[in-house]
């Protein structure tokens, strides 16, 4: 038999806080981790393994986006400049100093979280699209410091390029060893999601999204926790910038303008506010959603439109389904994907059994 | 039935000539008072008689124009809540102020949030420290949680609980931090007869059993009478009247005070 919950008890607090307290929870992780590890490298093509690798990187940041907004309740629309941030540290470390993935990486991340923390000083006293503002004030004023500061972006273009990641001893070349690269780091940072939002401080910044003076009268330091969400949030900004300049071999700060922004913003209200999976959902989707209107339009369009129009129309028709989609999970749905799954799930829970 | 609990005690509250004004309402004029460790203080008086207000101002939510708070040898006055929260002050809120989203579990494994340590590495981590803090923090709470017999909604979400239960869940979440003074806002208002007798058993106790210090708010007269150790009474932000029960059910000045408003029955 299936059962889920039905006959399954746990019987220590321990059991009862594990990440994946049932046993079919445990089977489906392994599964996955087959699929994305062994299976998805041998059988995917280069195109796909493209793709994959790009929703790897969105994750990272969705994640951190999430953390600062879905479970803090503090905006930003600045996710953007943050990646940069890290971007440009990571570049000029690898290149400067010749230091290896494993220093740029958080290096890049810490440095994003630096400026994080002044981005997120403007939260102690404004809220909603007061905060909104102040953000998107500082994506443009860390773009434009970028472009106009040769000593941190290069000179030529504000690109500098980025050499090579190499993991013990092999240099990274292929879309299959990229993936193999950028892959165990989204995991890390997911593994590490689940763990920061069941322990205190997750608790802690819940508590400021949805009570703010009763996280403060019960000793929860309400400016220092929302700093420090800003400073992990950029931290993950920071390090998904890192990953995206070693896939693009380049560090530029158009690869992280205002439209990436509100890209993460999409991707976590889509995917779920407040949810890990739902920010796994919502960066896979929104990464993948382009090439899936250009696939349909592709087979099934090219009934309708006329070839010449068709790529125009394509490139229309992305930006409909975007905001249509943040409208519907907006309205509608606003627990997004993460819902619509937890739905699926709760039906077969209990199953056989209806009640 | 006078809980002796208290009595011989050190102060654990000095109240000092505070006074609070909003705009042009003076809520709070000159109020001085000594809370005994170890015993039940009520503060009572009629509607808008500043009492919240003072209450307030000791859990650092507004800070005084004039006077001070020390709590045991701590300057309160100027603290902001969550600093006087980590002293060792919880409290509950006249309008239940619960994370409503969260279930009971969650609800007072954060009002532990004072007593844990856990930071953001160890966080990231969880396996190791972070986690053996959880479980020695999680069996604390489950005993509270048994203690105020909310053991089947545990895990269910506060917001659809009664609003008794939502009471005691405040409260809980109050004692979670393990306060050695614990401030409650009128804690039984609104409460049916029996659901008021579980709280006032429950207030009891934990003065008696656990030795903690409660300042409480509350208009039900013959609960404050029986169970307090001293009254204090406000009226339009002064204290009128300090004392037992007894003697502050003789003061003339209480009975006048009551006299003009509904609730005089209750005290005679
Ligand atoms: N934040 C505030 N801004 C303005 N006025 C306030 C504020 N808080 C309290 N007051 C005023 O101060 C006075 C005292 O209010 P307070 O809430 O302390 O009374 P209370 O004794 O708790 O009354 P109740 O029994 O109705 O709860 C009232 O006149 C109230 O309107
Ligand atoms: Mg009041």
């Amino acid at each position: 038999m299936f059962h889920r919950e039905s006959g399954y008890f746990k019987t220590t607090y321990q059991a009862d806080m594990a990440l994946f307290p049932l046993p079919i929870g445990r089977v489906a992780i392994a599964g996955l981790a087959v699929l994305f590890f062994v299976v998805f490298p041998i059988v995917m093509d280069d195109y796909y393994l493209t793709l994959v690798n790009l929703a790897a990187i969105a994750v990272v940041g969705a994640l951190g986006l999430n953390i600062l907004l879905g479970y803090t309740g503090q905006i930003s629309i600045g996710h953007g400049a943050f990646m940069s941030v890290g971007a440009y540290t990571a570049a000029n470390f690898a290149v400067h100093f010749d230091l290896p993935f494993w220093i740029t990486i958080p290096s890049g991340g810490i440095l994003a979280a630096a400026v994080g923390l002044l981005v997120g000083l403007p939260s102690l006293r404004v809220k909603g699209l007061y905060l909104a503002i102040a953000t998107l004030a500082a994506q443009f004023i860390i773009e434009w410091t970028l472009n106009h500061t040769p000593v941190i972006s290069g000179g030529v273009q504000a690109s500098i390029e980025m050499p090579r990641p190499v993991v013990f001893g092999n240099t990274i070349t292929t879309p299959t060893e990229m993936y193999l690269f950028l892959l165990p780091i989204s995991v890390l940072a997911i593994i590490a999601t689940l763990n920061l939002v069941r322990s205190r401080i997750g608790r802690a910044f819940v508590a400021i999204r949805d009570q703010e003076i009763a996280a403060e009268i019960i000793g929860i330091n309400v400016y220092r926790y929302k700093l420090l969400a800003f400073m992990i949030s950029s931290f993950y900004a920071g390090v998904a910038g890192v990953m995206a300049t070693y896939y693009y071999g380049v560090a530029n700060y158009e690869a992280f303008q205002l439209p990436i922004s509100i890209d993460y913003l999409a991707m976590i209200i889509i995917g779920g506010l407040g949810s890990v999976l739902g920010s796994v959902f919502g960066a896979f989707f929104i990464t993948l959603l382009p090439f899936g209107v250009r696939i349909f339009m592709e087979t099934v369009g090219v009934f309708f439109v006329e070839g010449v129009y068709l790529a125009q129309v394509i490139a229309q028709m992305r930006l409909i389904i975007f905001g249509g989609l943040i409208i519907f999970f907006l309205v509608v749905e606003p627990e997004g994907l993460n819902k619509l799954w937890q739905n699926i799930r709760n039906y077969f829970r209990v199953w056989p059994f209806s009640y | 039935m006078t809980n002796t609990a208290g009595s011989g005690g050190s102060v654990k509250l000095k109240i000092q000539g505070v006074a609070k004004s909003f705009g042009g309402v003076r809520a709070v004029t000159e109020v001085s008072a000594d809370v005994q460790e170890g015993e039940i203080f009520a503060i009572i008086g009629p509607n808008g008689a500043g009492k919240t207000t003072l209450l307030n101002m000791i859990s650092g939510f507004y800070h005084p124009d004039e006077g001070s708070l020390m709590f045991e040898n701590h300057d309160i006055s100027n603290m902001r809540p969550a600093d006087i929260a980590a002293l060792g002050v919880a409290r509950t809120f006249q309008n239940i102020a619960l994370f409503r989203g969260m279930t009971v579990l969650e609800n007072m494994m954060l009002g532990r949030h004072v007593l844990m340590k856990t930071g953001v590495l160890s966080a990231f981590l969880y396996w190791g420290p972070a986690q053996r803090e959880e479980i020695a923090h999680r069996e604390r709470v489950e005993e509270i949680i048994e203690f105020l017999n909310l053991t089947d909604l545990r895990k269910t979400p506060t917001g659809s609980l009664a609003y008794g239960l939502q009471k005691r869940v405040e409260l809980g979440r109050a004692l979670a931090a393990e306060p050695r003074l614990l401030l409650l806002d009128e804690p039984m208002a609104g409460m049916n007869q029996e659901e008021k007798e579980d709280m006032v058993r429950y207030v009891l106790d934990v003065n008696q059993e656990w030795g903690t210090t409660i300042a409480l708010i509350e208009h039900d007269m013959g609960v404050v009478m029986d169970i307090s150790d001293h009254v204090a009474v406000l009226d339009m932000g002064a204290k009128i009247s300090q004392g037992t029960p007894d003697e502050v059910r003789a003061d003339p000045k209480v009975i006048e005070a009551y006299l003009g408003t509904t609730d005089h029955k209750e005290v005679a």
